[in-house]
Formats: structure tokens, C-alpha cells, sequence
């Protein structure tokens, strides 16, 4: 809580991410120069593709809104001290289950109660799939990265099990797919804009994670728990309920962006779900120290560098994987700046912090 | 594959080469992780070094077997694949190491990072073919030329099993292996031995690097043998699954690699005789596999037999 004695914290907590990712552009120019690109012409094409134009701000928003999504799935656990990478495959569990909900019933209902029960199964089953790595956690010990990092193959399996065979479209040849949601059950786009209504979904759900974590008895009894889970056992905390519903919450959040990019983009379920949302929402929490509206904000950039991806191809001949590369490096030097918090002298407070102030702090 | 004139009999002949071939990669990973972890932190980026290391090895034999000769390259390539390990190695050993720094996320970060990396360096390299290591026939001792061509294991197949008592005899009884069991188990104690903690997590860190490098050049030149974007999938994580599984003892992550190279042959054992409906799933064996055994393996009470007391903790 930003009061006026903690300001220099709060700072420090803006400067530091800031200027990790600042580094990372630095590494990242570095690494361009010794591939045989000028940096600074590769600064301005990521510039102009991602934020340069209306038309460029568009394209931006359009990949933040996935983001936003899936970057809570980690944000939510992380929390309650768990490291979720389960992200792809809650959100490829999210558009399977929107797809069933909506071949089963696209056409017969209204597009509106379509979209509504598409949304619902999305979050109903990317909650449980990470639930059940959270229930893992809770009653077997098992850990819940490496389980919630298994379940994503697991689940792209049965994806794509299913798009080659029983839900198989076979008028459909380009690749393996289901057949077509109805177009009643589109999606549709913001006025004016090529924007769909995903980004929406994506901001309030920020705003809603941002309250609960940070507003509410549950955020605070979560956020106990993280930090102590055994004091919080000793409140009387219920961690097990605790973890589970976190769990769901954030499944469930990765899971409605698989439903966004069924309904808003592929309208069909095929490989292309798998693209990548998914880890790239890890690296979005963790930017945003798992802070469910500064992910808003990473969402947004990150969008902007994923955007920025095709025209690095096109006007300085860099593979696109290189995309990939500036964000280990994002990762890794916001990574390294979690060392950093207290070891400069600008950032600590002047007066003795307020005995309430210890728990303000991340 | 050429198994279908053996009928039935080709399924379990599927699943022994296949277990031969595929076990390869988790063996080298899986000793890779086990020395890690045996120092006191994981290293789960060893998927990104995976990748590089297969990337790296295929680049090497591909642009030198045109100096060296088409029977050089390949080894060449595996030096590089271990080389480029170290490199990521050596990133993760200094990170994980900060203070405050959760080794975890580093080895997701490292993940990103080493997989991007390959697949920068790696796109002119998916189109040329480059010379393959040599393979060692074992089906010789049969007429049929089915089997002889399944029964094939690679050198690196033997470089593995032959760490395995190595890295037996090195944590039991030398003076290093005692070293990183210390650190590993007991920081404090090790400190009050003199060990720098930090050199020795950072040579252990690194040589697993250099294992798990190797594992990829076994992916890209010997089986599949090929360089794709999608040349590891998830095998780099399944073997730090697989360690633990196999209670950080090298002797046990040799079975559980070749448990998880047969689970891994089953689709493809079961589509050669055209069973292929349930492909999809089948090929998912492994990682549910990995999830039951972690399940049943796991209890919240107590931690597990054999971990290093430091592992998952703070320093």
C-alpha cells in the first residue's frame, strides 16, 4: 500500500522490473548486432509494429488480450506461494471444452446464451485441470510445476486425439479440425475496431484477480498462506480450500482465453490453439511480480513484441524464433533484479517503517 | 519402420527398439539432473538445453563433416552439443545462485531462452542432413532383417550406461562426490567444511549441462536424427520428474529412463501394425506415466527417501 512514508519501495518495485527489461533491450540489441542486424533499426521496427499506428495498436491488443488472461494462471498461484506453468494447457482445455459446448449447441439457442455456456465451460474446465495440479499439491506433495507442466502435453494430446478423430471436420483438409462453431456464436468485434471482445474479458479479470487478492479476507487468508503456510495452518487458515480455489480461479481464467481465441480467431479447434500464450503468460507474471493489473500493463507489451514478430522477418531477415530469444532474456534479467530489492540506498525508506508496513510490501 | 512383416510379434519388437533408441535422452538428462539436484538445486531449464544441444550438435556435424570427414563430424557435433550445455549451464548455476532468485523460475526462464536460442540459430539447419553417429547392431544373432534393423543402439546409449556406476562410485566414494553430497544436503555443514558452496553447485550445475547437451546431440544424430523446432517434446522436464522418481540414484535412473523410452515406443509400436486411432493418446504414455508414478512416489508428510536436504530450499 503506497502510503506517503513507502514511497521509495513502491519505486523501487516500478524501477526495478523497468530496468531489467531495459537491460534485457540492451542484451537484446547486443544479440542482434553479432546476428547481423542493426539494433537501433530493430528497436524502431519493434517500435512501429507494435504501438507506431492505430492499425499497429490494434494487432498489439489483440495478442495482449490472451495474455492478460493466461498470465494469472501463474499470477493467482504464485500468491499462494505455487509456481503453476500449467497456462497452455488449461487454455487448449478452455477452447475444447467451448467447442463441445458450442457444436452442441450453436444454432438451436440464441448466439448470445451460446457465447455464455461456451464461456462457462471454458472456465469450468480449465479450473478443474488445474485444480487437480493444485490437488496434487495439497493432499500428495506432488510438485506443481512439474505437474501442471505435464498436464499441457496431456492436454494437447487429447486435443489433438480428438480434432483426428471423433470430432474430426472431414470436409476440412488443410489441417485436422473440428467442425465450425455457428457464426452466431462469434465472438464479435470492439466498435470500430478489429479488436474482439476478448481484451474486455482479459481487463476485467484483472480488475476482479487485483480485488480479490488484494481487497478481500480470501486474498489476504491466500496471501497468509504464501507467505507462511504454517502460521497460516496455526490461524486456522483452511490452506487446503485455499489452494484449491485459488487453483480454480486461476484455471479458469486460462482456460476463457482458449474460449476467446475459438470464438474470436480459429472459430474451429486445431493445433493453432497451441501458440504459445501459454508460456508466454508465465514470463508475464513473473515480469509483473504476479501483480494481476501490472500484468495488464506486461500483457499490453508483450502483445506489442509478439506482434512485432513478422516484421523482423520481413525487414532484417531474423528467424522468428527470435521473438523467443528477447524473451529469455526479458525473463532472465527481471529474474536476476529480484537480487537487487534493498541493495540500493535510494530505495530505503529514511524513517523506520510503521509496524503495518511489513505487510504491505510484495 | 519395418516391422510389419513380423504381425503381432512387431509390436514388442516395436517397443524394445524403441525403448533402446528413445531411452537415450532421458538417461543422459536424467544423471544430468541427478548431479544437479544432488547439489542442492534443480535445474529445470535442462528442456532449453536439450534443444540447444541438439541444435548445436546438428549444426556442428553438419558444417564440419565437409573439413573433417563424415565419420569425425558427428563426435564433433556431440563435443559442441556438451559445450553449448555448459554455456546454459553455467547462465543457470550464476542465477539460481542470487540471492532471493528462485531456481524454478530461472529453469523456466532458461527453458524460453535455451529453446529460442536453438530455434534462432537452428532455421537454416532444418532442410540440410547432416552425418549421423554410427550405431552398434545388436540383431545380428537373427536371419530376419526386420529385427536386425530394430535392434540398433548408439554409442551415446553406452556412454550412459557406462556413468552410471561412475557416478555411483563418484557420490559414494570419492572426495568430491562427498563434496556435492554435503552442499547439497547440508549447506551449513559443508560451509563449516570449507566447501564453496557456490563453485561446487556450479560445477555440478554445469557438468549436468554437459550430460543433458549430449542427450540432445543423441536426439538429432541418432534417433530421430533429424533437426526440428519440435525435436524435444518434454523429455528434458520428464527427466527431472524421472529423478525423483528414482530417488536421485544413477543406478535407478537408468531403469526408469528405459521404463520411459518403452513408454514412449508405444504409439509408434502400435501404429506399425495399424492400430493408429488411439495414437495420439498413446504418445501421451509417458506423461501420464510420469503424473501416476509422482502421484503414487509423493506423500505431503514427509519428504522423500534420498532427496538432498537442501534441494527446494532457499540459501
Amino acid at each position: 500500500m503506497a502510503s506517503t512514508t513507502t514511497w521509495r519501495r513502491s519505486l523501487e518495485s516500478i524501477a526495478l522490473p523497468l530496468g531489467a527489461v531495459l537491460a534485457a533491450l540492451v542484451i537484446f540489441g547486443v544479440f542482434c548486432a553479432l546476428a547481423g542486424a542493426n539494433p537501433l533499426a530493430v528497436y524502431g521496427s519493434i517500435y512501429r509494429a507494435a504501438f507506431g499506428s492505430w492499425s499497429a495498436w490494434q494487432n498489439t491488443l489483440l495478442r495482449a488480450s490472451p495474455l492478460m488472461l493466461t498470465a494469472l494462471c501463474t499470477a493467482l498461484p504464485a500468491r499462494l506461494g505455487l509456481v503453476i506453468i500449467g497456462n497452455e494447457g488449461a487454455l487448449v482445455v478452455g477452447g475444447l471444452a467451448a467447442v463441445l459446448v458450442g457444436l452442441s449447441l450453436g444454432g438451436a439457442v440464441p448466439g448470445g446464451l451460446v457465447l455464455l455456456a461456451m464461456a462457462l465451460g471454458s472456465l469450468v474446465a480449465g479450473g478443474l485441470w488445474i485444480m487437480a495440479a493444485g490437488a496434487l499439491r495439497h493432499y500428495r506433495g506432488v510438485n506443481e510445476t512439474i505437474s501442471s507442466l505435464l498436464l499441457n502435453y496431456v492436454a494437447i494430446a487429447l486435443m489433438s486425439h480428438l480434432v483426428q478423430g471423433p470430432m474430426r471436420d472431414p470436409a476440412f483438409v488443410s489441417k485436422p479440425s473440428s467442425f465450425e462453431i455457428d457464426a452466431s456464436a462469434w465472438l464479435g468485434t470492439l466498435p470500430t475496431t478489429r479488436v474482439h471482445w476478448g481484451l474486455l474479458y482479459g481487463l476485467v479479470a484483472s480488475v476482479l484477480a487485483y480485488i480479490l487478492i488484494q481487497r478481500t479476507t480470501f486474498g489476504f487468508a491466500a496471501r497468509t498462506a504464501g507467505g507462511n503456510v504454517r502460521a497460516a495452518r496455526i490461524a486456522g487458515l483452511p490452506v487446503g480450500k485455499l489452494t484449491l480455489a485459488v487453483c480454480f480461479l486461476a484455471g479458469s481464467c486460462a482456460g476463457l482465453a482458449g474460449m476467446v481465441e475459438v470464438a474470436a480467431v480459429q472459430k474451429r479447434l486445431n493445433e493453432s490453439i497451441v501458440s504459445n500464450y501459454g508460456y508466454a503468460g508465465i514470463l508475464v507474471a513473473f515480469v509483473a511480480r504476479h501483480n494481476p493489473l501490472a500484468t495488464v500493463l506486461v500483457s499490453v507489451l508483450l502483445g506489442g513484441i509478439l506482434a512485432a514478430g513478422g516484421i523482423l522477418q520481413r525487414s532484417h531477415d531474423l528467424p522468428d524464433a527470435t521473438v523467443l530469444v528477447f524473451q529469455g532474456i526479458v525473463f532472465l534479467c527481471v529474474l536476476y533484479s529480484e537480487s537487487l530489492y534493498g541493495r540500493f540506498a535510494f530505495f530505503q525508506e529514511r524513517e523506520a517503517p510503521k509496524p503495518e508496513g511489513a505487510v504491505a510490501s510484495v | 519402420m519395418a516391422t510389419e512383416a513380423l504381425g503381432w510379434w512387431g509390436v514388442p519388437l516395436g517397443i524394445l527398439a524403441g525403448t533402446l533408441r528413445g531411452s537415450v535422452p532421458f538417461l543422459l538428462v536424467s544423471l544430468g539432473e541427478c548431479l544437479t539436484e544432488k547439489s542442492g538445486k534443480i535445474n529445470l531449464g535442462l528442456e532449453g538445453t536439450l534443444l540447444f544441444g541438439a541444435m548445436s550438435a546438428y549444426a556442428i556435424s553438419y558444417l564440419s563433416s565437409g573439413i573433417v570427414g563424415p565419420t569425425l563430424a558427428p563426435w564433433l557435433g556431440v563435443l559442441a552439443a556438451g559445450v553449448a550445455g555448459m554455456v546454459l549451464g553455467a547462465i543457470h548455476g550464476w542465477l539460481s545462485q542470487q540471492p532471493r532468485v528462485n531456481d524454478v523460475a530461472v529453469g523456466i526462464a532458461m527453458i524460453i531462452f535455451g529453446g529460442g536460442l536453438a530455434n534462432f540459430f537452428g532455421k537454416p539447419f532444418i532442410q540440410p542432413q547432416a552425418p549421423q553417429l554410427p550405431t552398434i547392431p545388436i540383431g545380428g544373432w537373427s536371419d530376419l532383417a526386420p529385427v536386425q534393423s530394430a535392434l540398433q543402439i548408439s554409442p551415446l546409449f553406452l556412454l550412459g550406461v557406462a556413468i552410471v556406476p561412475l557416478m555411483s562410485w563418484f557420490f559414494k566414494s570419492t572426495r568430491w562426490g562427498l563434496y556435492v553430497r554435503a552442499v547439497g544436503d547440508s549447506p551449513d555443514a559443508a560451509l563449516a567444511m570449507g566447501i564453496s558452496i557456490f563453485w561446487v553447485r556450479m560445477a555440478s550445475i554445469v557438468a549436468g549441462s554437459f550430460l543433458a547437451g549430449v542427450g540432445g546431440a543423441s536426439l538429432s544424430l541418432f534417433y530421430p536424427g533429424v533437426w526440428t523446432e519440435r525435436i524435444s517434446s518434454g523429455q528434458g522436464l520428464m527427466a527431472v520428474a524421472l529423478v525423483i522418481f528414482a530417488r536421485w540414484q544413477p543406478w535407478q535412473c537408468l531403469w526408469a529412463s528405459l521404463l520411459f523410452g518403452g513408454a514412449q515406443a508405444l504409439g509408434p509400436a502400435f501404429q506399425s501394425v495399424g492400430i493408429d486411432s488411439y495414437y495420439y493418446l498413446f504418445n501421451a504414455a509417458p506423461y501420464i506415466l510420469t503424473l501416476l508414478i509422482m502421484i503414487i512416489t509423493c506423500s505431503p508428510q514427509r519428504t522423500l527417501a534420498g532427496a538432498p536436504g537442501a534441494l527446494g530450499k532457499d540459501s
